[in-house]
Protein backbone atom coordinates (compact mmCIF):
# COMPACT_ATOMS: atom_id res chain seq x y z
CA UNK A 1 0.00 0.00 0.00
CA UNK A 2 3.18 2.12 0.99
CA UNK A 3 4.61 1.60 -1.87
CA UNK A 4 1.29 1.95 -4.20
CA UNK A 5 1.71 5.57 -4.75
CA UNK A 6 4.74 5.04 -6.85
CA UNK A 7 3.65 3.70 -10.51
CA UNK A 8 5.75 2.70 -13.18
CA UNK A 9 3.62 2.13 -16.15
CA UNK A 10 5.10 4.79 -19.27
CA UNK A 11 2.18 6.47 -21.07
CA UNK A 12 4.08 8.24 -23.62
CA UNK A 13 4.71 7.63 -27.14
CA UNK A 14 4.76 10.93 -29.28
CA UNK A 15 8.38 12.78 -30.49
CA UNK A 16 5.79 15.67 -30.87
CA UNK A 17 3.58 18.18 -28.75
CA UNK A 18 1.29 19.37 -31.28
CA UNK A 19 -2.08 20.31 -29.57
CA UNK A 20 -4.54 18.73 -25.99
CA UNK A 21 -6.60 18.28 -28.66
CA UNK A 22 -5.41 14.61 -29.61
CA UNK A 23 -4.04 13.45 -26.27
CA UNK A 24 -5.81 11.20 -24.73
CA UNK A 25 -6.45 12.11 -20.93
CA UNK A 26 -4.27 8.95 -19.76
CA UNK A 27 -2.07 10.90 -21.51
CA UNK A 28 -2.52 14.03 -20.16
CA UNK A 29 -2.42 12.80 -16.76
CA UNK A 30 0.66 10.92 -17.38
CA UNK A 31 2.66 14.47 -18.66
CA UNK A 32 0.90 15.88 -15.22
CA UNK A 33 2.27 13.22 -12.99
CA UNK A 34 5.77 13.39 -14.53
CA UNK A 35 5.71 17.49 -13.93
CA UNK A 36 5.36 16.62 -10.53
CA UNK A 37 8.70 14.71 -10.79
CA UNK A 38 10.40 17.98 -12.30
CA UNK A 39 8.55 20.57 -10.04
CA UNK A 40 10.78 18.91 -7.04
CA UNK A 41 13.92 19.30 -9.06
CA UNK A 42 13.46 22.88 -8.51
CA UNK A 43 13.21 22.49 -4.92
CA UNK A 44 17.02 20.94 -4.63
CA UNK A 45 19.83 22.91 -3.74
CA UNK A 46 21.11 22.23 -7.57
CA UNK A 47 18.31 22.62 -9.86
CA UNK A 48 19.32 20.59 -12.55
CA UNK A 49 19.62 16.96 -14.10
CA UNK A 50 21.48 15.46 -16.64
CA UNK A 51 18.35 14.33 -18.61
CA UNK A 52 18.77 15.45 -21.42
CA UNK A 53 22.37 16.20 -21.45
CA UNK A 54 24.23 16.46 -24.79
CA UNK A 55 20.77 17.69 -26.79
CA UNK A 56 20.52 20.85 -28.27
CA UNK A 57 17.04 22.54 -28.21
CA UNK A 58 15.99 25.46 -30.39
CA UNK A 59 13.63 28.01 -29.55
CA UNK A 60 12.34 29.48 -32.86
CA UNK A 61 9.73 31.99 -32.38
CA UNK A 62 8.64 33.58 -34.91
CA UNK A 63 6.39 35.62 -32.95
CA UNK A 64 7.16 37.63 -30.00
CA UNK A 65 7.05 36.54 -26.64
CA UNK A 66 9.25 36.62 -23.67
CA UNK A 67 7.74 34.62 -20.80
CA UNK A 68 6.92 31.31 -22.53
CA UNK A 69 10.08 31.65 -24.03
CA UNK A 70 12.18 32.21 -21.04
CA UNK A 71 10.37 29.09 -19.72
CA UNK A 72 11.68 26.73 -22.08
CA UNK A 73 14.81 28.11 -21.81
CA UNK A 74 15.01 27.89 -18.49
CA UNK A 75 13.09 24.18 -18.85
CA UNK A 76 16.05 22.94 -21.05
CA UNK A 77 19.09 24.36 -18.94
CA UNK A 78 17.34 22.61 -15.68
CA UNK A 79 17.45 19.29 -18.13
CA UNK A 80 21.54 20.53 -19.30
CA UNK A 81 20.22 20.80 -22.81
CA UNK A 82 21.84 23.42 -24.63
CA UNK A 83 20.13 26.08 -26.10
CA UNK A 84 19.46 28.55 -29.11
CA UNK A 85 17.14 31.21 -29.50
CA UNK A 86 16.08 32.66 -32.56
CA UNK A 87 13.40 35.20 -33.02
CA UNK A 88 11.64 36.66 -36.02
CA UNK A 89 13.62 39.52 -36.39
CA UNK A 90 16.88 37.63 -36.38
CA UNK A 91 15.72 34.95 -38.25
CA UNK A 92 16.14 34.78 -42.40
CA UNK A 93 12.31 34.71 -42.55
CA UNK A 94 12.81 38.36 -43.39
CA UNK A 95 14.55 37.49 -46.04
CA UNK A 96 12.13 35.76 -47.70
CA UNK A 97 13.27 32.06 -46.40
CA UNK A 98 10.44 29.67 -46.09
CA UNK A 99 9.43 28.00 -42.72
CA UNK A 100 10.57 24.76 -44.33
CA UNK A 101 13.46 25.95 -45.58
CA UNK A 102 14.68 27.60 -42.45
CA UNK A 103 13.83 24.44 -40.26
CA UNK A 104 15.91 22.22 -42.73
CA UNK A 105 18.57 24.64 -41.93
CA UNK A 106 18.21 23.94 -38.33
CA UNK A 107 17.98 20.21 -38.48
CA UNK A 108 21.13 20.13 -39.93
CA UNK A 109 22.38 21.76 -37.18
CA UNK A 110 21.30 18.97 -35.30
CA UNK A 111 18.90 20.16 -33.13
CA UNK A 112 17.06 17.67 -31.63
CA UNK A 113 13.97 19.61 -30.10
CA UNK A 114 12.56 21.98 -31.94
CA UNK A 115 10.07 25.37 -29.79
CA UNK A 116 8.07 26.92 -32.24
CA UNK A 117 5.74 29.91 -31.66
CA UNK A 118 4.53 30.71 -34.74
CA UNK A 119 1.32 33.25 -36.28
CA UNK A 120 0.12 30.82 -38.55
CA UNK A 121 -2.29 27.86 -36.93
CA UNK A 122 -0.14 24.47 -38.10
CA UNK A 123 2.62 25.56 -38.38
CA UNK A 124 3.84 23.18 -35.43
CA UNK A 125 2.33 20.27 -37.44
CA UNK A 126 3.81 20.89 -40.70
CA UNK A 127 7.20 20.76 -39.07
CA UNK A 128 6.51 18.16 -37.35
CA UNK A 129 5.40 15.93 -40.46
CA UNK A 130 8.61 16.78 -41.92
CA UNK A 131 11.53 16.57 -39.50
CA UNK A 132 13.17 14.20 -37.58
CA UNK A 133 13.41 16.43 -34.19
CA UNK A 134 10.59 16.78 -31.88
CA UNK A 135 8.39 19.62 -32.60
CA UNK A 136 6.71 21.63 -29.05
CA UNK A 137 4.55 23.68 -30.14
CA UNK A 138 4.33 26.78 -27.99
CA UNK A 139 1.53 28.78 -29.85
CA UNK A 140 0.42 28.70 -33.30
CA UNK A 141 -1.89 31.15 -34.20
CA UNK A 142 -5.23 31.18 -32.62
CA UNK A 143 -4.98 27.43 -32.77
CA UNK A 144 -2.84 26.02 -29.44
CA UNK A 145 -0.59 26.55 -26.93
CA UNK A 146 -0.37 23.37 -25.56
CA UNK A 147 1.81 23.72 -22.53
CA UNK A 148 0.23 26.78 -21.55
CA UNK A 149 -3.27 25.02 -21.24
CA UNK A 150 -1.03 21.80 -19.08
CA UNK A 151 0.05 24.33 -16.64
CA UNK A 152 -3.21 26.06 -16.38
CA UNK A 153 -4.13 22.03 -15.72
CA UNK A 154 -1.48 21.41 -13.18
CA UNK A 155 -1.84 24.47 -11.21
CA UNK A 156 -5.87 23.52 -10.75
CA UNK A 157 -4.83 20.06 -9.56
CA UNK A 158 -2.10 21.25 -7.20
CA UNK A 159 -4.62 23.49 -5.72
CA UNK A 160 -7.22 21.53 -5.77
CA UNK A 161 -6.41 18.13 -5.49
CA UNK A 162 -8.55 17.51 -8.83
CA UNK A 163 -10.11 18.72 -12.15
CA UNK A 164 -13.09 16.24 -12.43
CA UNK A 165 -16.10 17.92 -11.98
CA UNK A 166 -14.73 21.53 -11.18
CA UNK A 167 -16.61 24.60 -12.55
CA UNK A 168 -13.93 26.44 -14.89
CA UNK A 169 -14.80 29.85 -16.02
CA UNK A 170 -12.84 31.19 -18.74
CA UNK A 171 -13.17 34.98 -19.83
CA UNK A 172 -11.90 37.19 -22.81
CA UNK A 173 -11.59 36.61 -26.06
CA UNK A 174 -12.06 32.86 -26.76
CA UNK A 175 -12.35 33.40 -30.75
CA UNK A 176 -8.47 34.60 -31.14
CA UNK A 177 -7.23 32.57 -27.92
CA UNK A 178 -5.31 29.25 -28.34
CA UNK A 179 -4.82 29.07 -24.66
CA UNK A 180 -8.82 29.08 -24.30
CA UNK A 181 -8.36 26.21 -27.05
CA UNK A 182 -6.13 24.24 -25.38
CA UNK A 183 -7.70 24.74 -21.88
CA UNK A 184 -10.79 23.55 -23.46
CA UNK A 185 -9.88 20.41 -24.87
CA UNK A 186 -7.96 19.35 -21.92
CA UNK A 187 -10.26 20.36 -19.48
CA UNK A 188 -13.15 18.88 -21.09
CA UNK A 189 -11.26 15.63 -21.57
CA UNK A 190 -10.31 15.40 -17.41
CA UNK A 191 -13.89 15.88 -16.73
CA UNK A 192 -14.35 19.56 -15.85
CA UNK A 193 -17.05 21.35 -16.59
CA UNK A 194 -16.22 24.28 -18.54
CA UNK A 195 -17.98 28.06 -18.94
CA UNK A 196 -17.21 30.57 -21.43
CA UNK A 197 -17.65 34.36 -21.13
CA UNK A 198 -17.03 37.31 -22.84
CA UNK A 199 -18.78 39.58 -25.85
CA UNK A 200 -20.96 37.35 -28.16
CA UNK A 201 -18.49 38.68 -31.33
CA UNK A 202 -15.24 37.22 -29.36
CA UNK A 203 -17.42 34.05 -27.81
CA UNK A 204 -19.25 32.56 -30.76
CA UNK A 205 -22.20 30.25 -29.91
CA UNK A 206 -20.01 27.49 -31.97
CA UNK A 207 -17.90 26.76 -29.44
CA UNK A 208 -20.56 24.68 -27.51
CA UNK A 209 -19.84 22.02 -30.14
CA UNK A 210 -16.74 21.25 -28.14
CA UNK A 211 -18.78 20.64 -25.14
CA UNK A 212 -18.53 23.44 -23.22
CA UNK A 213 -21.41 26.14 -21.88
CA UNK A 214 -20.90 29.68 -23.66
CA UNK A 215 -22.54 32.81 -21.42
CA UNK A 216 -22.50 36.61 -21.61
CA UNK A 217 -23.24 37.58 -18.65
CA UNK A 218 -20.14 37.41 -16.05
CA UNK A 219 -22.01 38.16 -12.60
CA UNK A 220 -24.47 34.88 -12.92
CA UNK A 221 -21.57 32.64 -13.60
CA UNK A 222 -18.63 33.66 -11.22
CA UNK A 223 -20.51 32.84 -8.12
CA UNK A 224 -20.86 29.07 -9.07
CA UNK A 225 -17.00 28.85 -9.88
CA UNK A 226 -14.40 26.78 -9.14
CA UNK A 227 -11.93 28.67 -11.18
CA UNK A 228 -11.83 31.55 -12.70
CA UNK A 229 -9.17 31.67 -15.87
CA UNK A 230 -8.91 35.76 -17.40
CA UNK A 231 -7.41 35.73 -20.32
CA UNK A 232 -5.36 38.55 -21.51
CA UNK A 233 -7.03 41.16 -23.82
CA UNK A 234 -4.78 41.09 -26.71
CA UNK A 235 -4.67 44.96 -27.64
CA UNK A 236 -2.59 43.55 -30.75
CA UNK A 237 -5.00 41.61 -32.09
CA UNK A 238 -8.27 43.10 -31.63
CA UNK A 239 -10.10 44.32 -34.25
CA UNK A 240 -12.87 47.12 -33.98
CA UNK A 241 -15.51 45.15 -34.96
CA UNK A 242 -15.05 42.69 -32.69
CA UNK A 243 -14.35 44.31 -29.55
CA UNK A 244 -16.49 46.83 -27.65
CA UNK A 245 -13.20 49.18 -26.09
CA UNK A 246 -11.18 48.51 -23.31
CA UNK A 247 -13.55 50.42 -20.42
CA UNK A 248 -16.22 48.89 -21.87
CA UNK A 249 -14.62 45.66 -21.51
CA UNK A 250 -13.57 46.37 -17.80
CA UNK A 251 -17.35 47.09 -17.08
CA UNK A 252 -18.81 44.10 -18.55
CA UNK A 253 -16.09 42.00 -18.21
CA UNK A 254 -13.23 42.63 -16.05
CA UNK A 255 -12.62 40.72 -12.63
CA UNK A 256 -12.71 44.10 -10.48
CA UNK A 257 -12.77 44.12 -7.18
CA UNK A 258 -16.19 44.57 -6.52
CA UNK A 259 -17.30 41.59 -8.46
CA UNK A 260 -14.48 39.58 -7.38
CA UNK A 261 -16.74 39.23 -4.33
CA UNK A 262 -19.36 36.74 -5.95
CA UNK A 263 -16.61 34.25 -6.21
CA UNK A 264 -16.47 31.28 -3.34
CA UNK A 265 -13.64 31.71 -0.61
CA UNK A 266 -11.79 28.78 -2.70
CA UNK A 267 -12.17 29.60 -5.96
CA UNK A 268 -9.22 30.11 -8.27
CA UNK A 269 -8.14 33.22 -10.01
CA UNK A 270 -5.56 32.45 -12.54
CA UNK A 271 -4.19 34.34 -16.03
CA UNK A 272 -1.77 32.91 -18.17
CA UNK A 273 -0.04 36.64 -18.17
CA UNK A 274 1.19 39.17 -18.91
CA UNK A 275 -1.35 40.87 -17.33
CA UNK A 276 -3.09 44.22 -18.06
CA UNK A 277 -3.99 45.79 -14.62
CA UNK A 278 -7.54 47.59 -14.52
CA UNK A 279 -8.06 45.65 -18.00
CA UNK A 280 -9.48 41.99 -17.47
CA UNK A 281 -8.24 41.89 -13.63
CA UNK A 282 -8.48 44.53 -10.97
CA UNK A 283 -4.34 44.65 -9.37
CA UNK A 284 -6.26 44.40 -6.08
CA UNK A 285 -7.31 40.66 -7.37
CA UNK A 286 -4.55 40.09 -9.06
CA UNK A 287 -2.28 40.01 -6.05
CA UNK A 288 -4.84 38.51 -3.74
CA UNK A 289 -4.95 35.44 -1.88
CA UNK A 290 -7.19 33.71 -4.33
CA UNK A 291 -4.62 34.48 -7.28
CA UNK A 292 -2.49 31.86 -8.26
CA UNK A 293 -0.92 33.30 -11.19
CA UNK A 294 2.20 33.12 -10.12
CA UNK A 295 2.16 29.57 -9.29
CA UNK A 296 1.25 29.19 -13.05
CA UNK A 297 4.12 31.00 -13.79
CA UNK A 298 6.71 27.95 -11.69
CA UNK A 299 4.27 25.22 -12.91
CA UNK A 300 4.84 26.37 -16.34
CA UNK A 301 8.41 25.37 -15.73
CA UNK A 302 7.84 22.14 -14.24
CA UNK A 303 5.24 20.87 -17.31
CA UNK A 304 7.94 22.09 -19.81
CA UNK A 305 10.14 19.88 -18.34
CA UNK A 306 8.25 17.22 -18.53
CA UNK A 307 7.17 18.21 -21.96
CA UNK A 308 10.96 18.28 -23.26
CA UNK A 309 11.92 15.32 -21.30
CA UNK A 310 8.95 13.00 -22.94
CA UNK A 311 9.51 14.47 -26.21
CA UNK A 312 13.01 15.11 -26.38
CA UNK A 313 14.49 11.97 -24.18
CA UNK A 314 14.87 9.30 -26.82
CA UNK A 315 17.52 8.98 -29.01
CA UNK A 316 16.61 9.98 -32.52
CA UNK B 1 -1.87 -3.04 -25.28
CA UNK B 2 1.72 -3.04 -25.16
CA UNK B 3 1.54 -3.24 -21.18
CA UNK B 4 -0.77 -6.59 -21.88
CA UNK B 5 1.68 -7.42 -23.87
CA UNK B 6 4.61 -6.92 -21.63
CA UNK B 7 2.66 -8.71 -18.45
CA UNK B 8 1.48 -11.93 -20.49
CA UNK B 9 5.39 -12.42 -21.49
CA UNK B 10 6.44 -12.14 -17.65
CA UNK B 11 3.69 -14.69 -16.70
CA UNK B 12 4.70 -16.79 -19.03
CA UNK B 13 8.35 -16.56 -18.17
CA UNK B 14 7.32 -16.60 -14.46
CA UNK B 15 6.61 -20.46 -15.36
CA UNK B 16 10.40 -21.16 -16.09
CA UNK B 17 12.02 -18.85 -13.45
CA UNK B 18 14.05 -20.51 -10.90
CA UNK B 19 12.91 -19.33 -7.16
CA UNK B 20 15.73 -18.07 -5.12
CA UNK B 21 14.52 -16.70 -2.29
CA UNK B 22 11.21 -16.95 -1.07
CA UNK B 23 8.98 -14.91 1.84
CA UNK B 24 10.91 -16.08 4.47
CA UNK B 25 13.56 -16.08 3.15
CA UNK B 26 13.91 -12.17 2.20
CA UNK B 27 12.30 -11.55 5.66
CA UNK B 28 15.77 -12.91 7.45
CA UNK B 29 17.44 -11.49 4.62
CA UNK B 30 16.55 -8.10 5.26
CA UNK B 31 16.23 -8.48 9.22
CA UNK B 32 19.72 -9.21 9.31
CA UNK B 33 20.46 -6.19 6.93
CA UNK B 34 18.60 -4.21 9.51
CA UNK B 35 20.94 -5.34 12.44
CA UNK B 36 24.00 -4.79 10.68
CA UNK B 37 22.64 -1.00 9.82
CA UNK B 38 22.24 -0.66 13.40
CA UNK B 39 25.91 -2.18 14.23
CA UNK B 40 27.23 0.13 11.45
CA UNK B 41 25.78 3.19 12.92
CA UNK B 42 26.32 4.40 15.79
CA UNK B 43 24.48 7.74 15.37
CA UNK B 44 21.12 5.99 13.88
CA UNK B 45 19.27 9.07 14.36
CA UNK B 46 21.55 10.31 11.09
CA UNK B 47 20.37 7.78 9.44
CA UNK B 48 18.37 8.42 6.32
CA UNK B 49 17.07 5.08 4.13
CA UNK B 50 16.94 6.20 0.58
CA UNK B 51 14.97 3.76 -2.12
CA UNK B 52 15.47 3.69 -5.80
CA UNK B 53 11.78 3.38 -6.73
CA UNK B 54 9.78 1.33 -7.39
CA UNK B 55 10.81 -2.04 -5.05
CA UNK B 56 14.26 0.05 -3.51
CA UNK B 57 11.48 2.06 -1.68
CA UNK B 58 9.36 -0.53 -0.20
CA UNK B 59 12.58 -2.16 0.86
CA UNK B 60 13.81 1.08 2.67
CA UNK B 61 10.60 0.44 4.55
CA UNK B 62 10.70 -2.61 5.64
CA UNK B 63 13.78 -2.06 6.72
CA UNK B 64 13.53 0.70 8.67
CA UNK B 65 10.53 -1.11 10.55
CA UNK B 66 13.05 -3.89 11.36
CA UNK B 67 15.06 -1.38 12.67
CA UNK B 68 12.26 0.23 14.77
CA UNK B 69 11.24 -2.88 16.08
CA UNK B 70 14.98 -3.51 17.17
CA UNK B 71 16.43 -0.26 18.49
CA UNK B 72 12.78 1.43 18.95
CA UNK B 73 14.20 4.53 16.48
CA UNK B 74 12.08 5.78 13.85
CA UNK B 75 14.07 5.84 11.00
CA UNK B 76 13.67 8.23 8.05
CA UNK B 77 13.63 7.31 5.01
CA UNK B 78 13.14 8.78 1.51
CA UNK B 79 12.91 8.02 -2.59
CA UNK B 80 15.36 8.74 -4.78
CA UNK B 81 14.91 9.13 -8.52
CA UNK B 82 17.67 7.84 -10.69
CA UNK B 83 15.86 8.21 -14.21
CA UNK B 84 16.95 11.99 -14.49
CA UNK B 85 20.42 10.90 -13.90
CA UNK B 86 20.98 8.19 -15.73
CA UNK B 87 23.99 8.56 -18.08
CA UNK B 88 22.28 6.42 -21.26
CA UNK B 89 21.02 9.76 -22.44
CA UNK B 90 22.71 9.75 -26.39
CA UNK B 91 21.44 5.57 -26.70
CA UNK B 92 18.51 4.65 -24.56
CA UNK B 93 15.73 3.42 -26.69
CA UNK B 94 13.12 3.49 -24.08
CA UNK B 95 12.46 6.52 -22.34
CA UNK B 96 12.43 5.57 -18.05
CA UNK B 97 10.06 6.76 -16.07
CA UNK B 98 10.42 9.93 -13.41
CA UNK B 99 9.78 9.57 -10.05
CA UNK B 100 9.70 12.86 -7.64
CA UNK B 101 12.68 12.53 -5.03
CA UNK B 102 12.06 12.92 -1.38
CA UNK B 103 14.76 13.41 1.22
CA UNK B 104 15.05 14.76 4.28
CA UNK B 105 16.69 18.23 4.29
CA UNK B 106 19.67 19.20 4.93
CA UNK B 107 21.46 15.99 4.27
CA UNK B 108 24.87 17.80 5.51
CA UNK B 109 26.07 15.63 9.05
CA UNK B 110 23.68 12.90 7.93
CA UNK B 111 24.41 9.26 6.73
CA UNK B 112 22.45 8.31 3.19
CA UNK B 113 21.99 4.94 2.60
CA UNK B 114 20.86 3.93 -0.66
CA UNK B 115 18.53 0.96 -1.20
CA UNK B 116 17.68 -0.90 -3.63
CA UNK B 117 16.42 -4.67 -4.54
CA UNK B 118 18.89 -5.67 -7.31
CA UNK B 119 23.13 -4.60 -7.13
CA UNK B 120 24.13 -5.65 -11.11
CA UNK B 121 26.10 -2.94 -13.30
CA UNK B 122 26.64 -0.55 -10.36
CA UNK B 123 24.89 2.42 -12.77
CA UNK B 124 22.12 2.77 -11.01
CA UNK B 125 23.52 3.70 -7.86
CA UNK B 126 26.38 6.19 -9.27
CA UNK B 127 22.93 8.14 -10.70
CA UNK B 128 21.27 7.88 -6.95
CA UNK B 129 25.18 9.19 -6.00
CA UNK B 130 24.80 11.84 -8.43
CA UNK B 131 20.78 12.67 -7.31
CA UNK B 132 21.82 13.23 -3.56
CA UNK B 133 24.36 14.84 -4.22
CA UNK B 134 21.99 17.62 -5.89
CA UNK B 135 20.52 17.68 -2.30
CA UNK B 136 23.57 18.47 -0.52
CA UNK B 137 26.66 17.11 0.87
CA UNK B 138 25.82 14.17 3.42
CA UNK B 139 28.45 12.80 5.65
CA UNK B 140 28.28 9.61 3.97
CA UNK B 141 26.94 7.20 1.49
CA UNK B 142 26.12 3.90 2.20
CA UNK B 143 24.72 0.90 -0.06
CA UNK B 144 22.04 -1.58 0.61
CA UNK B 145 20.59 -4.04 -1.72
CA UNK B 146 18.69 -7.26 -1.28
CA UNK B 147 20.65 -9.31 -4.29
CA UNK B 148 24.34 -8.54 -5.43
CA UNK B 149 24.29 -10.60 -9.02
CA UNK B 150 28.00 -9.55 -9.73
CA UNK B 151 29.00 -7.71 -13.02
CA UNK B 152 29.58 -4.40 -11.83
CA UNK B 153 30.66 -1.73 -14.17
CA UNK B 154 31.36 1.00 -11.72
CA UNK B 155 33.93 0.56 -8.63
CA UNK B 156 30.94 0.24 -6.21
CA UNK B 157 30.24 -2.39 -3.57
CA UNK B 158 27.58 -3.12 -1.40
CA UNK B 159 28.03 -2.20 2.50
CA UNK B 160 24.81 -4.66 3.09
CA UNK B 161 23.89 -7.26 1.03
CA UNK B 162 21.01 -9.75 1.52
CA UNK B 163 22.13 -12.68 -0.62
CA UNK B 164 25.31 -12.17 -3.06
CA UNK B 165 23.78 -14.15 -6.20
CA UNK B 166 26.58 -15.07 -8.93
CA UNK B 167 24.84 -14.97 -12.08
CA UNK B 168 25.66 -14.99 -16.04
CA UNK B 169 25.22 -11.66 -17.34
CA UNK B 170 22.26 -12.91 -20.22
CA UNK B 171 20.62 -14.35 -16.95
CA UNK B 172 17.97 -11.83 -15.03
CA UNK B 173 17.29 -11.58 -11.86
CA UNK B 174 13.70 -10.53 -10.89
CA UNK B 175 12.42 -9.16 -7.46
CA UNK B 176 8.52 -9.31 -6.46
CA UNK B 177 7.41 -7.95 -3.48
CA UNK B 178 3.83 -7.76 -2.08
CA UNK B 179 3.57 -4.37 -2.12
CA UNK B 180 4.58 -3.24 -5.35
CA UNK B 181 3.77 -6.32 -7.50
CA UNK B 182 0.46 -7.72 -5.82
CA UNK B 183 2.38 -10.70 -5.96
CA UNK B 184 4.06 -12.85 -2.99
CA UNK B 185 7.38 -11.32 -1.90
CA UNK B 186 10.11 -13.81 -4.20
CA UNK B 187 13.98 -13.51 -6.12
CA UNK B 188 13.41 -15.47 -9.52
CA UNK B 189 15.90 -16.40 -11.15
CA UNK B 190 15.17 -16.57 -15.24
CA UNK B 191 18.07 -18.41 -17.66
CA UNK B 192 18.48 -16.95 -21.51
Amino acid sequence: MRSGCLKNEMNWNRKDLLGLRELSADEINFILETADAFKQVGTREIKKVPALRGKTLVNFFVEPSTRTRTSFELAAFRLSADVINISATTSSLTKGETLKDTARNLEALHADILVLRHSSAGAAQFLAQRLKSSVINAGDGAHEHPTQGLLDMYTIREKRGRIDNLHVVIVGDILFSRVARSNIFGLTKLGARVTLVGPSTLVPREFEKLGVTVSNQIDKVLPDADVVNLLRIQHERQRKEYFPGISEYTTLFGLTKERAKLLKPNCLVMHPGPINRGVEIDSEVADGLQSVILDQVTNGLAVRMAVLYLCGGIAA
Amino acid sequence: MQMDDKKHIASRARTSGVPIMDAEAIWRALRRIAHEIIEQNADLKSVVLAGIPLRGVEVAHRLAEFIRDVAKIDIETGTIDVAMHRDDVGTRAELPMVHASKLPLPLEHRTVIIVDDVLFTGRTVRAAMDAISSFGRPARIQLAALVDRGHRELPIRADYVGKNLPTATREQIQVRLQNVDQEPDAVWLFKE
